[in-house]
């Protein structure tokens, strides 16, 4: 009996954990075992420490520098390329991604190598079809290239509420996630941990703004690529930095053996396959934080520049981590001291989650092992931030200032909603990330990505390439993405049967992409084309001027240093 | 109701030129990297055996890492000649309208 509710609640816990590793275990669920709570790190907290005095030293100085709402949300525009790409890189790179994709090549071998593929091909799309448009259209949220010349109220509403629905269900995945892996690395309680994770979000987002979130993407960046690249070249150079002699030990000591480096089970299905490459690349594109993160540089150069940079480091440090798995499939999986009971075949220690700092400890001892635990509390940290930044922008710039207030506001009143906004998220990320401790909530990342490719990018693709998109088919095609991707996700495996417990699912699929990204299509294009009101005529006829506006930057809004 | 400016620079012969090429050359590369990926991921959904193979005798490599590993090398590579050409020659191009059209209004 107590055997097995240990067993319980630790499965639970084993849930919980799975949506920090997510985009990634959205589409597959590799064993990452439970998250028990660790003694104290006494070298880590004291790292994290120096972490934290370093951006609130950041924060305070950018406080000095945020009067205006250009400030407040977009950094005056005044970030340059490279910066805005580390920045990106450090949005997009999470902890989930260090110790999600470690453990998965540990786990899988070369299937976490063809997952690597998928979340990077998003980032070359992105600059091709949409940099320079998103920059020179927008100014501080999406919505205001939606709505450039659409109905405004309207619009801006739905575009707020799908970038709300993106923002807090990430939001809470990373909470629910934070908790349990502070609770591994640092040995702190959950909703200690989880309070501080709030209290610092809120602490740079109010005072800071985008100046304070940018240099804590930044600097938490250049940590976890130093970070990685330090523990994969110490324990590269075992191998003699030799990919074969690796890849040979890692086969003879491997579960999988030789099929290590054949693909697995995990894309054995098409469907889900061309599903989860559609979501995850055009996912990107509809992320509101990334989408945000266009709008604070200079002009379309320095926009273009930012994705090169952040392509650059992504790629890399995908690759630094593939080698990272491979090594700890030697060092970390045949050494007794990382196992339960020092029983190499049973379970490592902390769960499956723990493969890279077990590695970090292995190759680099206790200092290293310090350094990466405070790295990835560093990166949760920086994207909670990122998220929390571009909801309360949603709900201050589009939902206060042009809905409610129909511009009729001071920008003093708006970054006053702005702030108040961040705080509320903030109470409501920290209590959600309470109730949800022991919950699986690995489904609210696949909401987020499905809303974000199914809803935002279509109507923000078609807003920017098609004359003939009206108010209409916006409203049709976004809200139909909104709840179809939402719908999918709910009757799928992952909600329907693991959450409600129902015993099969209604949708036979996890991933909604390849069903309701066409939907929201093809509602824009139909509704679009029915519509001959006097507004679509006049939405139409306004499309040639954005179009200038689009391909030049004239017009553009501009950097507040001028 | 359009702006003067905006008038001046959809009459510029130049800007047509401009939003063609640029806009063929981001398509080119777009459906490039479409194109290369979903072959990838088909091949991995119905071919798997193919992406097993190793790329020659004894190697450890299969044609799935190769393949994925070019891909990320490909990709960085058309991002740079992207970002290159859009900053460099149509960005030059683009002053140009823009300074000719402001002097005519």
């Amino acid at each position: 009996m107590i055997r097995m509710s240990h067993t319980l609640s630790s499965a639970g816990r084993l849930l919980a954990v799975l949506p920090l590793l997510l985009p990634v275990l959205a589409y597959a669920a590799p064993d990452l075992g439970t998250t028990e709570k660790q003694p104290l790190n006494l070298p880590a907290i004291g790292m994290f420490f120096v972490f934290v005095l370093m951006t609130l030293g950041i924060t305070y100085w950018a406080a000095g520098r945020s009067k205006s709402a250009s400030d407040f949300y977009t950094a005056g525009g005044g970030i340059t390329g490279k910066q805005n790409g580390m920045a990106i890189a450090g949005d997009f790179m999470s902890a989930a991604t260090l110790l999600g994709l470690t453990a998965m090549i540990y786990g899988q071998g070369v299937d976490g190598y063809i997952y690597m593929v998928a979340f990077f091909v998003g980032w070359p799309i992105i600059l091709f079809l949409m940099a320079e448009r998103l920059r020179n259209l927008g100014k501080f949220t999406f919505a205001d290239i939606t709505a450039y010349r659409l109905n405004q109220g309207k619009v801006r509403t739905m575009a707020a509420i799908s970038s709300l629905v993106v923002v807090c269900f990430y939001l809470v995945a990373q909470m629910v996630g934070a908790g349990q892996l502070i609770k591994l690395l640092f040995g702190l309680e959950y909703n200690v941990a989880l309070v501080i994770v709030g209290v610092l979000m809120m602490v740079y987002v109010i005072f800071g703004g985008m100046v304070a979130t940018t240099w804590v993407q930044i600097i938490k960046a250049c940590m976890l690529l130093v970070g990685g690249t330090a523990i994969m070249l110490l324990a590269f150079s075992q191998f003699g930095f030799s990919f074969q002699t690796l890849t040979t030990r890692a086969m003879e000591v491997h579960k999988l053996g030789s099929k290590l480096m054949t693909p697995g089970s995990l894309l054995a299905d098409p469907i889900t396959a061309i599903s989860m490459g559609l979501g995850l690349m055009f996912g990107i594109a509809g992320l509101p934080h990334i989408l945000m993160r266009f709008f604070t540089v200079t002009n379309a150069k320095e926009a273009r520049k930012s994705v090169f940079y952040a392509s650059g480091i992504i790629a890399f440090f995908f690759n630094v981590i593939a080698i990272m798995g491979l090594c700890s499939i030697v060092l970390v999986g045949t050494d007794p001291q990382f196992f339960e009971k020092g029983d190499i075949t049973g379970k490592l220690i902390g769960g499956g989650n723990m493969v890279a700092l077990h590695l970090a400890k292995a190759a680099g001892g206790n200092l290293l092992l310090g350094f990466l635990s405070a790295v990835a509390f560093a990166t949760i940290l920086a994207v909670v931030a990122g998220l929390a930044l571009a909801g309360a922008s949603a709900i201050s710039h589009d939902l206060y200032a042009r809905v409610i207030m129909k511009g009729n506001v001071s920008e003093e009143k708006e970054i006053r909603v702005s702030k108040i906004a961040t705080l509320g998220l903030g109470v409501v990320a920290v209590l959600l990330g309470v109730v949800f401790e022991k919950m699986n909530v690995a489904f609210m990342v696949a909401l987020a990505f499905g809303v974000a490719s199914c809803a935002n990018f279509p109507v923000l693709l078609m807003s920017m390439y098609w004359r003939g998109l009206t108010t209409r088919g916006a409203l049709v095609g976004g809200y139909l993405g909104l709840i179809s991707s939402v719908l999918f996700v709910v009757f799928s495996k992952s909600v329907w049967m693991d959450v409600l417990g129902y015993a099969s699912p209604l949708f036979p699929y996890t991933q909604p992409a390849l069903f309701a990204m066409p939907l929201a299509f093809l509602g824009i294009y139909v509704f679009s084309k029915l519509d001959n009101s006097a507004e679509a005529l006049a939405e139409r006829a306004a499309f040639d001027d954005q179009y200038v506006r689009a391909q030049t930057g004239v017009g553009a809004a501009s950097a507040a240093a001028h | 109701m359009s702006n003067p400016l905006y008038e001046n620079i959809k009459r510029d012969p130049r800007y047509a030129e401009l939003v063609r090429q640029r806009g063929r050359f981001a398509a080119t590369l777009a459906l490039m990297v479409i194109s290369v990926f979903f072959s990838f991921v088909l091949l991995v959904a119905f071919v798997p055996s193919a992406i097993a193979v190793r790329i020659f005798e004894g190697s450890n490599l299969t044609v799935g890492v190769v393949l994925g590993f070019f891909q990320f090398v490909f990709f960085c590579i058309l991002t740079w000649v992207y970002v290159h050409r859009a900053n460099g020659e149509f960005d030059t191009l683009n002053e140009q309208i823009i300074q000719d059209a402001m002097k005519k209004s």
